[in-house]
């Protein structure tokens, strides 16, 4: 293997990037041929068949278990085991808190893993797990986010930002300063639920563990648990050829892939098999953490910012820390020489949070986007002209030049697409029947993450075809059909001459699908192997020989800085009588980089802009103070945007080349989406009713008069 | 597992004699909601009776201008058909706010009407409920409460009743006509549900074994000029935050002559808000009107910070409502 620098004109071609590729996989998912985690036909080596594991979680917040009764559980028929913190296997590494379950009588959170019951059917552990009694002695628990939580300073935040940054004098500034805003806004619990729940089928052998998994990354499954369960690496296969939908809730495993890690060692030649449900999905997969940023913006009368300030405050863990970083979005988006950004944490008595799409831009551009939206008010100026006088030169965090930030053509090309021009100035001036109507914008940005250590493996096969090799994973992004794309014009030849090979840790090192860095990370391995099969093989290699590189490093990420942009604009129409908000139109327009291929990525986009429109309208969860539970625990109860919600829809962007991101000229493009759309809706919301409403969601109570 | 038996029954008659002999029998009818009870462990019955094949599907026009809907008539034909969109409009458009269009092509007319709470409490067996477990307390009193009742609920439940069709039902004064061990019996909309008062357990005024085989609409010309608005947390498939069934009929000097008014989501039952409709007969239609009324019907209302908003939103919804039903327009 060789890691090499990819050398300039990496692609032999663009025959295929840019072309609308219909998704490799579209056909097996359509026609329910696709096999997901616990619908692979796994059996042991003589023809067992699996086993069913179910779920029996803590019902305190806090505490301990005293004692686990399975006598009534045993006795049920198809029963075969019961696991609890005094039988499960030991783990050899218990310092992740998340994942070292059953180890200790310790309970940390409502909804912790407390015991696993095996049985012979879905049904018989079901109801074996009903019939556990967990015998739990509950201690007092803090487990609402308020603002009197006490809260500290993590060393770093989600991401590995720094944890607060400081520039001139803002708060001197912000005294000095003749239009200011000074607000606070907040985000509640939201929760990822992809449509395919945290799902995994196991086998151990004796030797070897093999994990069918529902997961974003199978190298990071593997590279986790196999040290915490005393495994090598290379002892542990994690395949993951078809994933229902991740949302980051998937980036990293959680509680329930170890439990059925730990379940199957029990059992050695018996495949266990474990779907988590839904309600269980509210505790055990992450979700992203209520925030609170107090955002206080000081501008000159022409709205050209002097000072910033973002000092956001977010829940987490007593289990295991993680800092959304809600503030790190406001060190890039706008130009003032007075700046801070601060995160302070509050530890409860709650689930660990986790990636939810964009973790920090989504909340973070959400209350400052809205804060500017205040500013352009009380500054009486468009609210995209006041963005547009405040377009830095230069990166104001690292001082780097921008590779490609065209945030401004983002918002003019919107605003004329859009019919921004048409807009009354004044909020609550336009009615049409029982509704008031309103326009707002908002932009919207994401960092050009890039992972390092990817690996390609190409092979050439008979009639000049090529399989290509990495462990990476399509969680239902196209990313099957984009590499291929990328393999295709990296090799120069037809993508239906790629035989894609992926999902599976035994493969070339793939790292996770997230943070919006998968295609770039991946296909930059694929563009390096490719260039180095090409040099150590020629254009006709004979069948059967190989090449594998990794993916060097190629972005230009200490000289520029990298970041996509983008601008959302959106009608939203507000009911006179019940206060309900209704979305007619929402329209996105971003600078990407290139577009590998527009019907996926056009899918990407809109899929953010929903959920960020879902995120506006809907989604919340409601943690009940006594339990420390979400009670709003499933999906007729925890809403999230239904078709009916989601009206004319649109997503477009910059024609863009990024040779400066990667080979292939593209930046990620999943999260992007997201980022944004929440600050357009309320911001036409306040337009349409002069209601300024700062926290999420959009009730219609919040407009009731 | 639960073992359970399954019987799909014959006739009504049986039907009623199987489930009325065995206290933990129940009937299953589309099983949209009883199915998720199933799973969720909210209920455990040892023997479900099949009624959704009886032959009790059939829409017939009664003598007297009313209609007679057959149990089993699936929610999505009921609404589709001609003589309730014409007569009973309010039904029409209460069945198609609710739900999906799955569920309602499942859902039957008899089964809508005994759908229990979606009280999150309710559906989730670690906490305490009294509808579910008598006697284990409230936990929604001090819990989640967007949803709660702000008329006619009790320290043993403040959840409320989560049918559409009901308080179009109600409204329109439709009967259920009730088969039992001891023969058919005809219940007014009015007594068919209940408020929860000590026995929140209790949605109905049913015995266990009585079999809802037919509603009966009759007509009036307040059920012909009717329509249904529901508010709600997102545009479709979502439970009322309040709603609101009216039937309108004016003199010929424009006055008030007949009004009817049913609330949804503001109670244990379809709120018929008789309060209000007493202040508006004789009156002419406004909108100042009907806000009066409104809040005169709303002097009992019990709110806390959860449940404020409803007030002033049922307020506002009927308002809205009649006011475009005294305009003509039919929606």
């Amino acid at each position: 293997m060789t890691a090499n620098e990819v050398t300039p004109d990496p692609l032999r071609s663009t025959a295929s990037i840019g072309t609308s590729l219909l998704r490799r996989d579209g056909v097996e998912k359509v026609t329910g041929d696709a096999t997901y985690a616990v619908e692979h036909p796994v059996t042991g080596p003589a023809g067992e068949p699996p086993l069913h594991a179910w779920l029996v979680t803590s019902t305190v917040a806090r505490g301990r278990v005293a004692a686990v009764d399975a006598t009534a559980a045993l006795a049920h028929p198809g029963v075969v085991s019961v696991l609890d913190h005094t039988s499960a296997p030991r783990l050899a590494d218990t310092s992740d808190a998340e994942l070292a379950i059953l180890q200790a009588d310790a309970i940390a959170f409502r909804g912790q893993i407390v015991a696993v019951v095996l049985a012979e059917t879905s049904e018989s552990a079901r109801e074996g797990a009903a019939l556990v009694h967990v015998e739990q002695e509950a201690e007092p628990h803090a487990s609402i986010f308020e603002e009197d939580s006490p809260t500290y300073a993590p060393e770093q935040v989600n991401g590995g930002s720094e944890t607060d940054t400081l520039d001139g004098e803002p708060d001197e500034a912000l005294a000095r300063a003749l239009v200011t805003v000074d607000a606070t806004y907040t985000t509640p619990h939201e929760h990822n639920n992809p449509m395919e729940p945290h799902a995994a089928t196991a086998l151990w052998d004796g030797e070897q563990l093999t994990l069918h998994d529902s997961t974003q990354g199978p190298r990071p499954v593997r590279g986790t648990l196999a040290p915490m369960l005393g495994l090598e690496e290379e002892q542990v296969r994690v395949l993951a050829p078809y994933v229902g939908g991740g949302f980051g809730s998937k980036g990293l495993p959680h509680a329930p892939e170890m439990a059925v890690a730990l379940a199957a060692m029990t059992v050695p030649g018996q495949p266990v098999r474990l779907a988590v449900t839904r309600q269980q999905m509210f505790a055990l997969t992450g979700y992203r953490p209520p925030t609170r940023s107090h955002v206080r913006l000081g501008a000159h009368p022409d709205g050209r910012l002097e000072a910033l300030r973002d000092d956001a405050v977010t829940q987490s863990s007593r289990v295991k820390e993680f800092a959304e970083q809600a503030a790190v979005p406001a060190r890039v988006m706008y130009a003032a020489p007075h700046r801070a950004t601060t995160h302070r944490v509050a530890e409860l008595d709650v689930p660990v949070p986790s990636w939810m799409r964009a973790p920090g831009e989504m909340p973070g551009m959400y209350a400052q986007e809205v804060a500017v939206d205040e500013l352009a008010l009380h500054a009486g100026l468009d609210p995209v002209e006041l963005r547009v006088r405040n377009e830095p030169d230069v990166d104001p965090d690292t001082g780097n030049p921008w590779g490609n930030r065209r945030l401004v053509e983002c918002l003019r090309r919107g605003a004329e697409r859009f019919g921004w021009a048409d807009r009354p100035t004044e909020a609550r001036a336009t009615v049409d029947g029982e509704w008031w109507v309103g326009t707002g914008v908002a932009a919207s940005t994401y960092p050009m993450l890039w992972m390092p250590g990817n690996v390609a493996r190409i092979r050439s096969l008979d009639g000049g075809r090529y399989a290509v090799a990495i462990a990476a994973t399509d969680i239902g992004t196209g990313a099957r059909t984009v590499l291929t794309q990328i393999a295709a014009d990296a090799l120069g030849c037809p993508p239906e001459a790629i035989d894609l090979d992926m999902a599976d840790s035994d493969l070339p090192f793939g790292s996770v699908a997230g943070g919006s860095s998968g295609t770039t990370s991946w296909g930059t391995a694929i563009v390096a192997a490719a260039q180095q099969f090409r040099a150590d093989h020629g254009e006709h290699p004979d069948p059967g020989v190989e090449t594998t590189a990794a993916s060097g490093q190629y972005a230009d990420m200490d000289g520029h800085a990298l970041h996509s942009f983008g601008a959302v604009f959106c009608e939203a129409r507000v009911h006179r009588y019940t206060g309900e908000v209704r979305v007619p139109r929402l329209l996105g327009v971003y600078s990407v980089g290139r577009v590998v291929n527009p019907r996926t990525a056009r899918s990407q986009l809109l899929g953010g802009l929903v959920m960020g429109l879902s995120a506006a309208l809907h989604e919340e969860g409601w943690r009940d103070p006594r339990t420390g539970h979400v009670v709003t625990q499933d999906l007729a109860t925890y809403h999230v945007a239904a078709h009916a919600d989601v009206q004319q829809l649109e997503a477009g962007w910059l024609d863009d080349v990024d040779e400066l991101s990667t080979p292939m000229g593209s930046r990620g493009i999943g999260e992007i989406g997201i980022v944004g759309t929440a600050a357009a809706v309320a911001n036409a919301t306040y337009h349409a009713t002069g209601v300024r409403v700062r926290d999420l969601p959009l009730t219609a109570d919040r407009f009731l008069e | 597992m639960k073992e359970l038996t399954y019987h799909r029954a014959d006739d009504a008659a049986s039907a009623v004699a199987l489930v009325a002999a065995d206290p933990d029998a129940r009937f299953l009818g589309g099983g949209t909601n009883l199915v998720d009870h199933l799973k969720l462990g909210v209920t455990s019955p040892t023997t479900l009776v099949d009624v959704s094949r009886l032959p009790l599907d059939e829409v017939s026009e009664l003598p007297d201008g009313g209609l007679r809907i057959g149990t089993n008539v699936r929610n999505s034909d009921l609404a589709a058909h001609r003589a309730v969109r014409r007569g009973w409009p309010v039904v029409a458009r209460a069945l198609l706010a609710g739900a999906s269009g799955q569920i309602r092509n499942q859902a039957t007319t008899g089964g809508n009407l005994l759908q229990r709470t979606r009280c999150v409490y309710f559906q989730d067996v670690t906490t305490p409920c009294n509808k579910r477990e008598p006697g284990t307390g409230c936990s929604a009193i001090g819990g989640y409460g967007r949803y709660n009742a702000v008329l006619g609920a009790s320290e043993a439940c403040v959840t409320t009743h989560p049918s559409d069709l009901a308080v179009a039902l109600a409204a329109v004064d439709a009967t259920v006509v009730v088969l039992g061990p001891d023969g058919e019996r005809r219940v007014p909309m009015s007594d068919f549900h209940r408020l929860p008062g000590d026995r929140p357990e209790q949605d109905t005024t049913l015995a266990h074994g009585e079999l809802v085989t037919a509603v009966e609409l009759p007509a009036s010309a307040a059920a012909r000029r009717s329509t249904y608005r529901k508010a709600r947390d997102r545009a479709s498939y979502a439970f009322a935050l309040v709603s609101v069934a009216a039937g309108l009929e004016l003199d010929d000097d424009g006055r008030v002559s007949d009004v009817r008014i049913a609330w949804g989501g503001v109670a244990h039952k379809p709120w018929r808000a008789e309060v209000a409709e007493a202040e508006l007969r004789g009156r002419f239609v406004s909108e100042e009107a009907v806000r009066a009324a409104a809040e005169a019907e709303l002097a009992a209302a019990v709110t806390d910070e959860q449940t404020a908003y409803k007030v002033p939103m049922v307020r506002n919804l009927t308002a809205l409502t009649l006011t475009g039903l005294a305009e003509g327009a039919t929606r």
